[in-house]
């Protein structure tokens, strides 16, 4: 199919709403997802059938809505019946607490800046007037080993997978992430079991070659994670780094303590991971707090992947973030959200029948609303990997921080527009 | 001065203070088990709950019992009201939202995804876009997820050429339709080629609301307010169409899809706010997103175009959108937009779970493979359509998780040693073969060990996606102790 795209333009007074970066984004996202074929779309081959099967919900009520009953009036306005509009305005009794991560020289660290998350007095995004007092940070990811990734996500990091610290570097340098996540995989017992002075020597090779703050993950074995955390603690003392992540498995472990405590003495902060479970976090949190200021507590409520179960994901963080604004103080933390998990999806990676497009396109589309799926929920800071899903985060981030004007933006003219 | 007229005499409660007593008072308290329930408190019940509606009780539907049905109707109506457009099994019913969050209830109505067609097509690309529009489906769950309506605009401003393209398009499909001009004379024209199938029209506007609202009188048709943004100017539109005898209304606040994203969502935020927690009947009905409003921008890259619009349509069916109208008909696309529309609309009080238990594959003997996953229908249709496509013969554990995925479950700790060790024994997988070996999920590799201790099973490490199945068991299938 040949396609060329005219706009058929009515408003040219709408003009000026062609923000020059709005459309500056275009040509990298294009960069990105280079090699992507146009998709020929004459060529289906599927099954009609069981188009039926679709069933909207049932309504529950099948009666006169209130603003039904029909108007007893004579006769039709002649007029435009004017109504008034008062924006609602609700403040709530509660906040979430702000926390740094990264440390700068005056600070006993060694960071060119650090990044302030949370700070919400609102719930995402509900009152144009109050942005988000700290717009969303996103930290790529690293790993300490050659990892298997999908085959969209490896072509962009090929070439460093080896080299943690370049790896680091081109995700600062040319990606803009904000922060590094260094993923210490190796130490898993079950994988390499390197050792929790080798992590930490890793962990110091990244602070080098960055100047950015830093998230050290583990591999989730409660008590290597535990060792690992505590050396790395130790070698980075003032860094501020978030040790992602403690669990409730580090409880049954008896580890809890040893690495909250290393977080408190060395001046770390630390993301506490539950799956999917308000009452889980708050344990988890409580627990905390007996050893380190909740200043120093990010949450992991879990992020699944758009289609298997993502909703659950969204509904956990809009609870949590509701309850903690309500006045849930061990709710009210900044909250973390690894998009990468996207790629657990198989619509993210395999390939499909030719209709459902090329996986070059799928598998960063996916990660992309994974991510402003759950920024519209809360997040605070998001892991992320694939290039274009962090620019279009970004993109979305930069234009959900817009105010607004006071002459009101009129909508283009897409009724009679010329597209395709 | 409020928003809304809130019904003074008493204030009109959520769907989460009504109680089973307060529907009950106005059943008919028969217990006449017409509904197939014990009694009429089971009813009200289930009622209140949304597993039943006011039809499933007859009597109900009396002379006697006219008024209580009245009145249940107003105690349980939904704040944002449902407006069906189309006729017919296709018919496309929108908005009847309860609550704000999903958690409070659980969301009504999917949102309608309309796809665009225009009066500049020539016939035969008419035909074929409409035909792709049908066809396009999803098996996701056992269930097929589509496309549910067409967005018929007119682009020549020619009444002729919109009539035509209405009457192709009528002739070619029994999805329903949303007739898109803003001249009443245009969209006089299509609505005399759509033979009482209801469609929706798009729009009324400040500047042709009094013919507009003559033509959806005259057609009984639900009709779409737009506006530009302008809550208040929303607002008086929506009293005065209301004045002039019409209540099936559909609003847009106009989308903005470059920056005005932002304003966008926000309004719309306000105004399904305002619905479900003040009850502002003027901003109670459905909204319409239209993602395809960023086709109307300067890019002119297709894809650049088309990834925007995927983002857009997303965010606006988080943020309340009831119906989308979208220009692309790519599966990469549209495919994100269904799957995350079935997810949304799932009932937050019930996971999406399969029952536990012991599946059986092909003809499996005492020598054949066990495995085990979780519950979550997810889970369990993948591997299920992966096994019975390789035509595998083996036993499935299938254990309660909650409903979740095998990593969410294992995170947390819901599916763990101690539930697979209980559903070993519970099972009695002993009986069913000759070994004592397990093959767990490779997202759940971390619980062999301890697995192994407890149980007394050999456990196998699987691989992490059930599609790398086959391969695993020709490599590792018997076991070489076995």
């Amino acid at each position: 199919m040949e396609v060329s795209v005219v706009v058929h333009k009515k408003n040219k007074d709408t003009d000026r709403i062609d923000g020059v970066d709005a459309l500056s984004l275009a040509p990298r996202i294009l960069e990105l997802l280079q090699g992507v074929q146009q998709l020929e779309l004459e060529n289906f081959s599927m099954e009609i059938g069981d188009l039926d099967l679709f069933i909207p919900f049932q309504n529950l009520a099948h009666s006169p809505h209130p603003a039904s009953a029909p108007p007893l009036l004579p006769q039709k306005p002649t007029d435009l019946i004017r109504e008034l509009y008062h924006p609602r305005v609700v403040s709530y009794p509660g906040h979430i607490r702000e926390v740094t991560l990264g440390a700068t020289k005056a600070d006993g660290g060694s960071r060119a800046h650090t990044v302030t998350i949370g700070g919400a007095t609102t719930p995402a995004y509900t009152d144009i007037l109050i942005p988000p007092v700290h717009p969303p940070a996103i930290s790529l990811d690293v790993f300490d080993m050659k990892v298997s990734l999908p085959r969209v996500l490896r072509e962009h990091v090929a070439d460093v997978m080896e080299d943690p610290a370049e790896w680091a570097r081109m995700n600062v340098k040319k990606f803009g992430s904000d922060i590094i996540t260094i993923h210490l995989m190796s130490t898993d017992p079950l994988i390499r079991d390197t050792t929790p002075r080798q992590a930490a020597e890793t962990v110091e090779e990244i602070l080098q070659a960055v100047d950015v703050p830093i998230i050290v993950g583990g591999c989730g074995d409660p008590k290597k994670d535990a060792a690992v955390f505590t050396a790395v603690a130790e070698m980075a003392a003032g860094e501020r780094l978030l040790l992602n992540s403690v669990t409730l498995d580090m409880v049954e472990a008896k580890t809890l303590g040893t690495v909250a405590k290393a977080a408190h003495d060395h001046g770390h902060l630390l993301l506490a991971f539950t799956g999917l479970e308000l009452n889980n976090a708050k344990e988890l949190n409580r627990r905390l707090y007996e050893y380190i200021p909740p200043e120093q507590i990010v949450m992991d409520l879990t992020t699944v992947a758009l289609g298997y179960g993502l909703e659950y994901s969204f509904t956990i963080h809009e609870r949590a973030r509701y309850a903690a604004l309500m006045g849930d103080t061990e709710l009210a933390h900044p909250v973390i959200s690894a998009a990468t998990n996207a790629w657990a999806a198989r619509e993210a990676w395999i390939e499909m029948a030719p209709e459902y497009g090329p996986r070059e396109l799928r598998g960063p589309i996916w990660e992309s609303l994974n991510a402003v799926t759950l920024l519209l929920a809360g997040i605070d800071l998001f892991m992320m990997m694939h290039p274009a899903s962090v620019l279009t985060l970004k993109d979305v981030i930069r234009r959900l921080g817009n105010k607004g004007t006071d002459a009101a933006i009129p909508a283009r003219d897409w009724v009679g527009a010329r597209i395709s | 001065m409020t928003n809304g007229t809130i019904l003074t005499e008493q204030r009109k409660k959520s769907i989460r203070e009504i109680s089973p007593i307060d529907v009950y008072k106005l059943l008919p308290k028969t217990n006449c088990q017409e509904c197939h329930e014990s009694n009429c408190m089971a009813f009200a019940t289930r009622l209140v709950n949304g597993e039943l509606v006011l039809t499933d009780c007859p009597p109900l539907h009396t002379v006697e019992y006219q008024a209580a049905l009245y009145d249940l109707g107003l105690l349980l109506a939904p704040p944002v009201r449902a407006v069906t457009f189309g006729s017919g099994v296709k018919q496309c019913t929108i908005g009847g939202k309860y609550v704000l969050h999903r958690h409070e209830f659980t969301y009504h109505n999917p949102t309608t995804i309309a796809i665009d067609v225009d009066d500049l097509m020539a016939d035969e690309e008419l035909r074929a876009r409409v035909h792709r529009i049908e066809q396009f489906t999803y098996n996701y769950i056992g269930r097929n997820l589509a496309l549910n309506a067409i967005a018929i605009r007119s682009i020549s401003g020619d009444p002729a050429a919109f009539g035509k393209t209405v009457r192709i398009v009528s002739g070619t499909t029994n999805l329903p339709f949303i007739l898109c001009a803003l001249d009443p004379a245009v969209m006089e024209a299509g609505l005399a080629e759509t033979k009482e199938c209801r469609p929706l029209i798009y729009a009324a506007t400040e500047k042709n609301w009094k013919p507009m609202a003559d033509l959806a009188l005259a057609f009984h048709a639900p009709l779409v307010v737009h506006t530009d943004g302008n809550p208040a100017l929303l607002r008086s539109l929506v009293k005065t169409l209301n004045a002039c005898g019409l209540t099936d209304l559909v609003l847009d606040p106009g989308t903005l899809a470059e920056d005005g994203l932002s304003e966008t969502l926000h309004t719309l935020t306000a105004i399904r706010t305002a619905a479900c927690r003040d009850f502002d009947e003027l901003f109670g009905y459905p909204l319409l997103g239209v993602p395809l409003a960023v086709w109307t921008s300067e890019e002119i890259s297709m894809d650049v175009l088309k990834w925007r619009e995927t983002i857009t349509a997303s965010m606006l069916m988080s943020r309340y959108a009831d119906l989308l109208i979208i220009h692309s008909l790519d599966g990469w696309v549209l495919l994100p937009q269904l799957i995350w529309r079935f997810n949304l609309y799932t009932d937050p009080r019930k996971p999406v779970s399969v029952e536990a238990g012991i599946r059986t594959f092909g003809h499996p003997d005492k020598n054949s493979p066990v495995l085990i996953t979780t519950n979550y229908a997810l889970t369990f249709f993948t591997v299920e359509s992966d096994i019975k496509a390789a035509g595998l013969d083996c036993y499935l554990i299938v254990v309660d998780s909650g409903g979740l995925s095998v990593e969410s479950a294992v995170a947390g700790r819901y599916f763990s040693v101690d539930s697979i060790v209980s559903a070993l024994k519970e099972m009695q997988v002993d009986d069913l073969v000759n070994h004592k070996t397990l093959i767990i999920p490779g997202l759940a590799a971390r619980l062999s060990g301890e697995t192994e201790e407890a149980s007394g099973w050999k456990i196998l490490v699987g691989p992490k996606d059930s599609s790398g199945l086959p391969q695993y068991l020709r490599q590792h299938w018997p076991p070489p102790s076995a």
